[in-house]
């Protein structure tokens, strides 16, 4: 029997039966072991901390990765998703957070991209145009089928996807977090559409971080933690508490060398820092000798916070102190000569020049010390990484070895030493152990334990919750671009807490 | 093995080139430099006796006096007799010469080139029939330097004369790389030569006299032409970077207006020299002045200037990639602007930097071909930006930017002239040599491809390729 999809659906067969699922990336096991069942006319949502598995599994869906083992049944038939034609032809469609749509072309124009109603090579405008209105009918939102996608706002982009959606024929539409951009009005009508499609038999996975909208729209929750799946239980029996119990999970091990800090005076001051949508009035300080953990869910504002900090975006409003003295920051490299540094949670983008190599990225940011008369002393370069490498055991086979060819922690240690050198006063370190095996975290954790205790100021972005209740001297949580709360008594915080200030 | 063709293996298609023009040019060689003007005299000499009586045919050129020069100093060194130097303008003039021998002082010898025993008075026929007509005791005998067998393209002289025609292409094939390394592309620059050129020419001809201008004149001249290059590629500099234009379409635009600028001063001078009274016409500006193309023209140790000026500039601008901050930056802007600009480096100022240096290249070329046609030319220069990225691309940077080494630009540069000289050599027609081009750069682009050795690869991934979403970047997230 099934219970859960309160009498909407007519069989108790469901529409898509996933069954030990298993996919890992190189180092990491994204998923182990999940089963996944989706009834017709039912929203199911799926919930997970950052990095839990959640967007892996709707990518197995929707034919973006292909899972390294596991069965899938569509309807009762057993099925493989190869490709995104594969889903499609099996009436899966995936809603992501950035949408798929070509913005210069209108409405209706995405809607039949690909599948253009033609006779005789040229396009069958009415019949199409007669299909869109029938789609927008069906969903309950009228939205212009000539206007231009560019010219919409997001919530009618999100329903012109949903639109496409159905225009294949979707049984299953999967939205990763699509409340994320909208409105509380926005929200509430997107709901009204979800409802909608619910009583037209189909099955939505709803993806979301939100509690609140879980237990407002979701019949069922499933929840990923660590690529396992823990359990799916209909939301009725479930409590925002028992939610983020089953998310966290875990207690605290002993992976964090964590030392008490003499904490003095402010070092860093940023006040009421804004730039756009994303960073609504931010204030905050890191004083001397202390890690600072800024935490909360991805699209908080936490890493275009640090970028306003350091320059490398321009900020509306907001001014940034460092030592009592107002910096002026227009670019990075103002922020740098004023002793901030900023090391990206994206290394291969944003950190290194892949194409160079380790010691034309080490000297990067240190010409000033190593070609103060415009001439570079390679001797000087040589030394001080190799003083750098050899504290920090980076496996390199050559000096000129080119920063593509080394492996993720390694790349980190170089980005790390190129900063180093630097010496700098401020170290923003945006989730540096992200794709680090186990190993060369703890060597991190070191590092920043030595840094602390040199009197530098820390800025620790980090989304896993134990790391920051392991290293940081204080927690500042972030939600929709506004720090959200502030945690001093770390030692006696829980993952719950935290949780509690990053959702609503 | 396969690091060794990837580093160097523009150096090996050099000499590839090289030794196979070498074989197709494999021909007679008649040499008429000073040393065979001395080797003749001696033969002259151990023919006749040290008093013989030589008479000395040549053509009233530059290379044949130095070569008449040779023959009569050493004849002279050696004891014997120069009865007079003939400088030909016409083979008539060999025979008026001839006629002026007199059966009272017969003549042994005359010396010439090979190119002088094909005139008529001196066939062997023609002078027995003038020894009877002049009743001689002896047909005088001719004497050239022997032929050997020799490639064409291997003499010296024409290893210089390529170099030396084709300094312009590699000096601004500098400024081309560095450009390129940025991922930027420069196409103003066949045309920033010719306002270089033209505006360096007004200035030495109208402001400072022309023929009585003194070198602080000339020098003044040629840096606000060579400046105002520079400055060109400023602008360009800070259109692409300030206001986020594609370099592609912004050095389109300087292209376009710097050629009409440089049409626009050649017209107005015609129109000045004649007075004002009649429009003008698009012809180069005249260089009256004496010294001026001896910059082009002359040269220094017996290499030309133009090659000595484009070897240091290589020297200096591979130590500025290698050695400088500056360098570091152009390489990390091209491999990673957003990272490099994360890590302090002023992305603007470099790109503005490279810009202006390619202008100022340009400008500098300029100079080199108003002086070395004496002129300044409103059309040189055309197709010159597409040479030079080609040159920049044979020599193995990629057009994908961060990639790219200063001494494979000058190797590039080697070989696009290296073709050019051997197929002029075999005949082949400009028209036709455009195609030959076009398949050298597709063959350089496909190697540079291959190098990154993924090719075979890449094809077999394809069709996943097409399956897979696009433009979306796999994370764990």
């Amino acid at each position: 029997m099934n219970e859960f999809a309160s009498g909407v659906s007519d069989t108790d067969i469901p529409l898509v039966q996933m069954r030990g699922i298993t996919k890992s990336f190189p180092g990491v096991d994204a998923l182990r072991n999940v089963s996944l069942d989706l009834y017709a006319g039912e929203v199911l949502a799926l919930l997970g901390e950052n990095g839990a598995g959640k967007s892996t599994l709707i990518k197995i869906l929707g034919g973006a990765h292909a899972p390294d083992k596991g069965s899938l049944q569509i309807h009762g038939n057993s099925e493989v998703i190869a490709g995104p034609v594969d889903a499609r032809r099996l009436g899966i469609s995936v809603i992501y957070q950035e949408f798929n749509l070509v913005t210069a072309l209108s409405v209706q124009e995405n809607l039949f991209l690909g599948r253009e109603r033609t006779r005789l090579g040229l396009l069958r405008k009415r019949q199409e145009r007669a299909q869109a209105d029938a789609l927008f009918r069906r969903i309950g939102v009228v939205v212009d089928p000539d206007a231009l996608c560019r010219s919409l706002s997001v919530a009618q982009q999100q329903v012109v996807e949903i639109a496409k959606a159905l225009a294949v024929e979707a049984r299953v539409i999967i939205m990763d977090e699509p409340s994320a951009a909208l409105s509380p009005r926005e929200v509430e009508r997107l709901f009204a559409v979800i409802r909608e499609l619910k009583a037209q038999g189909i099955g939505i996975l709803y993806v979301t971080h939100r509690l609140g909208e879980v237990m407002e729209i979701a019949d069922r929750a499933m929840v990923l933690r660590d690529g396992e799946h823990v359990e799916t239980r209909p939301v009725s029996e479930l409590t925002r508490e028992s939610i983020i119990e089953m998310m966290v999970g875990r207690r605290l091990s002993e992976e964090f060398p964590k030392k008490p800090a003499s904490i003095g005076g402010p070092r860093l001051v940023a006040r009421n820092l804004r730039r756009g949508a994303v960073v609504k009035d931010v204030s905050l300080e890191v004083n001397r000798g202390e890690i600072l953990a800024l935490t909360g869910l991805v699209g908080a504002g936490r890493t275009e916070t640090a970028r306003l900090i350091f320059g490398a975006d321009r900020m509306e409003s907001g001014s940034v102190n460092l030592d009592g003295e107002k910096l002026v920051i227009r670019n990075p490299r103002d922020a740098i000569n004023a002793g901030i540094c900023l090391l990206t949670e994206d290394r291969k983008q944003q950190g290194l020049v892949l194409g160079m190599g380790v010691i034309e990225n080490f000297g990067l940011p240190n010409m000033r010390s190593f070609a103060p008369w415009g001439w570079i002393s390679q001797l000087r370069e040589r030394r001080a990484m190799d003083g750098h490498i050899d504290r920090l055991q980076v496996k390199i086979s050559t000096r000129h070895q080119q920063a593509q060819t080394l492996s993720g922690g390694n790349q980190q240690k170089v980005v790390l030493a190129k900063w180093l050198e630097r010496n700098a006063e401020v170290i923003i370190f945006d989730e540096p152990t992200r794709g680090i095996d186990v190993g060369a975290k703890y060597e991190i954790y070191q590092l920043l334990n030595h840094l602390a205790d040199q009197g530098k100021a820390i800025l620790m972005i980090t989304s896993e919750l134990p790391e920051a209740l392991g290293m940081a001297d204080r927690i500042l949580v972030m939600r929709e671009g506004r720090i959200n709360g502030e945690i001093r008594a770390v030692a006696t915080a829980t993952q719950e807490q935290i949780m509690e200030m990053a959702v609503e | 093995m396969k690091r060794l063709f990837s580093e160097y293996g523009s150096v090996l298609v050099f000499l590839l080139l090289c030794g196979y023009y070498s074989v197709v040019t494999w021909s007679e060689q008649h040499p008429t430099n000073a040393a065979a003007g001395r080797s003749l005299a001696q033969s002259i000499i151990a023919t006749h006796g040290a008093q013989s009586d030589t008479l000395i045919i040549v053509r009233d050129t530059v290379a044949d006096r130095v070569f008449a020069k040779a023959i009569s100093t050493e004849l002279a060194r050696l004891g014997g007799k120069v009865r007079e130097t003939v400088f030909a303008k016409a083979p008539v003039d060999a025979g008026r010469a001839l006629r002026r021998i007199s059966p009272d002082d017969p003549l042994q010898a005359v010396a010439t080139h090979h190119a002088g025993t094909q005139w008529g008075p001196l066939k062997v026929e023609r002078l027995k029939r003038l020894a009877t007509q002049l009743s001689l005791s002896h047909v005088p005998r001719v004497h050239f330097p022997e032929s050997y067998m020799w490639p064409s393209f291997l003499t010296w002289s024409n290893i210089l004369n390529v170099f030396k025609n084709n300094a312009d292409i590699a000096i601004i094939a500098i400024g081309m790389t560095m450009v390129i390394i940025t991922a930027g592309i420069d196409l103003s620059v066949g045309s920033l030569l010719a306002l270089s050129g033209v505006i360096s020419a007004v200035m030495i001809q109208r402001w400072w006299g022309g023929e009585d201008a003194g070198l602080w004149g000339v020098i003044a001249g040629c840096l606000i032409g060579a400046g105002i290059c520079a400055l060109g590629g400023t602008l360009n500099g800070i259109m692409v970077t300030v206001c986020h234009i594609p370099a592609f379409v912004v050095t389109l635009a300087m292209m376009m207006v710097a050629r009409g600028l440089a049409l626009i001063i050649a017209v107005d001078y015609q129109s000045f020299l004649s007075g004002g009274g009649t429009k003008g016409t698009p012809e180069a500006v005249k260089i009256d002045h004496q010294a001026f193309g001896a910059f082009s023209n002359g040269e220094l140790f017996g290499i030309p200037n133009p090659i000595l000026l484009t070897l240091l500039l290589y020297l200096l601008a591979h130590i500025l990639m290698t050695n400088t901050p500056v360098g570091r930056y152009i390489y990390a802007v091209g491999g990673n602007r957003e990272a490099a600009r994360l890590s302090g480096v002023p992305v603007m100022l470099v790109l503005i930097f490279v810009y202006t240096l390619c202008g100022a290249f340009a400008g500098l070329s300029g100079v080199m071909d108003a002086s070395r046609f004496e002129g300044g030319r409103p059309n040189a220069g055309e197709l010159y930006e597409l040479r030079v990225i080609a040159a920049v691309v044979v020599g193995g940077t990629s057009l994908a930017g961060g990639e790219g080494r200063i001494f494979g630009t000058l190797v590039g540069a080697g070989i696009i002239a290296i073709i050019q000289n051997g197929l002029n050599m075999q005949g082949v027609a400009t028209y036709e040599q455009m195609v030959v081009f076009g398949s050298l750069i597709l063959a350089a682009a496909m190697i540079d491809q291959l190098k990154k050795s993924t090719w075979a690869l890449r094809m077999f991934e394809l069709p996943q390729r097409w399956i897979k979403r696009p433009g979306r970047r796999e994370t764990l997230q």
